[in-house]
């Protein structure tokens, strides 16, 4: 009954801004600050640029997008929040959020209140938990463990691994994942182990890595720590190669670690960049002076999804949006998506990369 | 064993910068009886200020490590001393005469401000400065494990013990050491005695800070990486190492610095990393049950 009531609520809400504002909002939500802020900045650019060219196309059944951006920090507790103030600012389609440990409580939200999302987060639990609201547009921590884990199983035979995470539900699971992955080839990590991030010395995880003669780590984590144990372990004078997932596309990583992230490997989807399709709205980004790296084309291929989506449905109501995602096939910057019935996506392809000079290009 | 070597001079590098933090937070509650919560954000200021120096200097072409080294030390002393001085004439001196939690809270508030302030105009990324000091000595190789101090380690070490000697001589030899030992004691009769109790505070206030901003220098110069947040878990490990060692007392600051960084080390090397916090409190916890004034502490006697 109290829900039935809050639904009509938010109708009669909707229904009121919408023809008083004529304006539809749509929202991203990410770390725009604290320590993983630049990954916001990207999102932040990708989007605001797919607006502006959605709207010189003629918007959304005929009205303009508006861009509502929230501000998590990473932080799940700050998910929540930000995600209660999209919802109510009636906002029709949500981008985010970033980490996986914010997608998942914020969803809950956003499932409460009918809004469907599009994420990039690669935690497995993000679609596991029966919301069909969430419709992610970036692969699986088990699917990105497995290539990553199957590499290095490959490429580096005979030589001791390492699997390190950072705690988090990003990190975690994608570590899991990868010491399962090697496992199946017959490769037993010497050592498995956790940090707690945001510290900066790491130089006693370094030394017993050294001990243990590793020589290639497997690691959970995000951008910021990495830079910081490779730098570290330069210092200590460990030749250390990491394998990682698709945090390491921050260049962030190569203005901290300098030329220790030399040879960081990570999976990532293949790069959006070299999408013959994606060629003009690459030129467009570079003409503004934003390199399209990282999560910036994403941004963009998410809310080319809604516009195509609402377009295809002629409507903007929930349950026409959720079945036009379901059901439909959509032509974006990442590659054609189309989503199977828990919201992944259906063709999804990770390729192992390599920094090099500070650039990253696929490895061979 | 060579690991065990090794795992040690990480340690007693990580204790040596916790100490020196923990010196501010233990100077200023022996002498007006306050935590200073703010201390560590104003080592994070520091470390900012040591980005900025090396960033200029490498723009002006200055290529002497010694050189360098001394100028950035010198500007990050005068500035960080400068905002120990500025915080406690803002935040705490208008509240001294009020109740005890009067100033924590205000403390806590400059904390926040002091993060706040640094985010917004210095921008939430982390800051990278090149490896300003490379290299090392290596102590003892065995076929298995190399031992290695490195430049940056030592230089940390060394000039921590350098300037606890100096401490130590200042507070127990200067007439200022006397002053402050009088504030400690008793305030109101020290102000009698023709102490001048308000600049023995602000001097206290500028000595606390400008060991942090000792500290920030060799964390810019050691991790190479800075942001707006670095304060907050140093400034808790410091703080637990003022306590551990017995607040108000100097040597137990560093003793507690020492053994934290020694307990994180040695926990990390030979049981689980993960668990590194967890004991590092638990033994707080411990110790403090045991000897409630910490490991150098006198019991406050109660004056009536």
């Amino acid at each position: 009954m109290k829900k039935t009531l809050l639904a009509t609520a938010c109708l009669a809400l909707g229904a009121y801004s919408q023809t008083s504002l004529a304006d539809l909002s749509v929202a991203i939500a990410g770390p725009m600050t604290g320590q993983y802020a630049s990954v916001g900045d990207q999102i932040r650019r990708g989007a605001e640029l797919a607006i502006a060219d959605i709207n010189a196309r003629g918007g959304v059944l005929g009205e303009k997008l508006k861009l509502e951006v929230g501000d998590d920090a990473c932080d799940p507790k700050q998910a929540v929040s930000v995600a209660n103030t999209m919802v109510n600012k009636n906002i029709v389609f949500m981008h985010g959020h970033w980490c996986s440990s914010s997608t998942i409580p914020a969803s809950e939200v956003y499932n409460e209140a009918d809004i469907p999302m599009a994420t990039v987060s690669t935690n497995p639990q993000v679609t596991e938990r029966g919301l069909n609201n969430i419709f992610r547009i970036m692969g699986r921590d088990d699917q990105q463990g497995l290539v990553a884990g199957g590499y290095i199983a490959d490429h580096f035979k005979g030589k001791k691994v390492a699997v390190v995470d950072d705690k988090s539900a990003y990190g975690k699971g994608l570590a899991d994942e990868m010491a399962k992955a090697v496992e199946a080839k017959g490769v037993k990590p010497t050592l498995r182990e956790s940090i707690t991030a945001g510290e900066k010395d790491y130089s006693g995880l370094v030394t017993k890595l050294k001990q243990a003669g590793v020589e290639v780590m497997a690691y959970g984590g995000y951008h910021t720590e990495v830079a910081l144990i490779l730098r570290q372990a330069q210092a200590a004078g460990l030749k250390l190669t990491v394998m990682s997932g698709d945090t390491m596309t921050n260049s962030e990583l190569v203005t901290a670690a300098g030329p220790a992230a030399d040879n960081v490997l990570f999976t990532f989807s293949p790069d959006p960049r070299k999408n013959p399709d994606a060629a003009p709205v690459v030129e467009k980004f570079r003409a503004a002076k934003v390199e399209p790296e990282g999560y910036v084309l994403y941004a963009y291929a998410a809310l080319q999804l809604f516009e195509q989506a609402a377009n295809g449905a002629r409507s903007t109501k929930y349950a026409d949006l959720e079945k036009a995602l379901r059901n439909g096939s959509f032509k974006t910057v990442i590659g054609d998506l189309s989503f199977d019935a828990k919201g992944d996506q259906k063709a999804p392809g990770f390729v192992v990369y390599r920094w090099q000079g500070g650039q990253y290009d696929y490895a061979r | 064993m060579a690991y065990a070597l090794q795992q040690l001079i990480n340690g007693l590098t990580l204790g040596a910068m916790y100490g020196l933090i923990a010196i501010g937070y233990t100077m200023v509650y022996g002498i007006i009886g306050m935590i200073n919560f703010a201390h560590g954000d104003i080592f994070m200021v520091s470390a900012f200020i040591a980005v900025t120096a090396f960033t200029l200097l490498a723009a002006a072409d200055v290529t002497s490590i010694p050189l360098a080294l001394t100028f950035v030390l010198i500007v990050a002393l005068f500035f960080t001393s400068a905002y120990g001085w500025a915080v406690e004439r803002t935040a705490y001196r208008p509240l001294r005469g009020s109740t005890r939690l009067a100033p924590l809270i205000s403390a806590i508030g400059m904390s926040i401000f002091l993060q706040n302030a640094v985010q917004l105009t210095q921008g939430a990324r982390v800051k990278p400065i090149p490896p300003v000091i490379e290299g090392g000595v290596q102590l003892w190789s065995t076929p298995a494990f190399t031992v290695q101090i490195g430049w940056s380690q030592l230089l940390i070490i060394v000039t921590t013990v350098v300037l606890m000697i100096a401490f130590t001589w200042m507070i127990t030899q200067t007439p200022f050491g006397r002053q402050q030992r009088a504030c400690e004691q008793d305030r109101t009769m020290a102000a009698l005695l023709g102490v001048n109790v308000d600049r023995t505070i602000s001097l206290t206030f500028m000595l606390g800070a400008a060991l942090a901003a000792v500290a920030g220098v060799m964390v810019t110069v050691y991790y190479g990486v800075v942001d707006f947040f670095i304060g907050f878990l140093a400034g808790i490990k410091a703080f637990t190492a003022a306590v551990l060692g017995g607040i108000g007392s100097l040597p137990g600051a560093m003793l507690g610095g020492l053994l934290i960084g020694l307990i994180e080390s040695f926990w990390a090397a030979y049981l689980w990393a993960e668990y590194k916090d967890v004991a590092t409190f638990g033994i707080l916890c411990l110790v403090l049950m045991l000897r409630p004034s910490g490991l150098l502490g006198r019991p406050e006697v109660e004056k009536v």
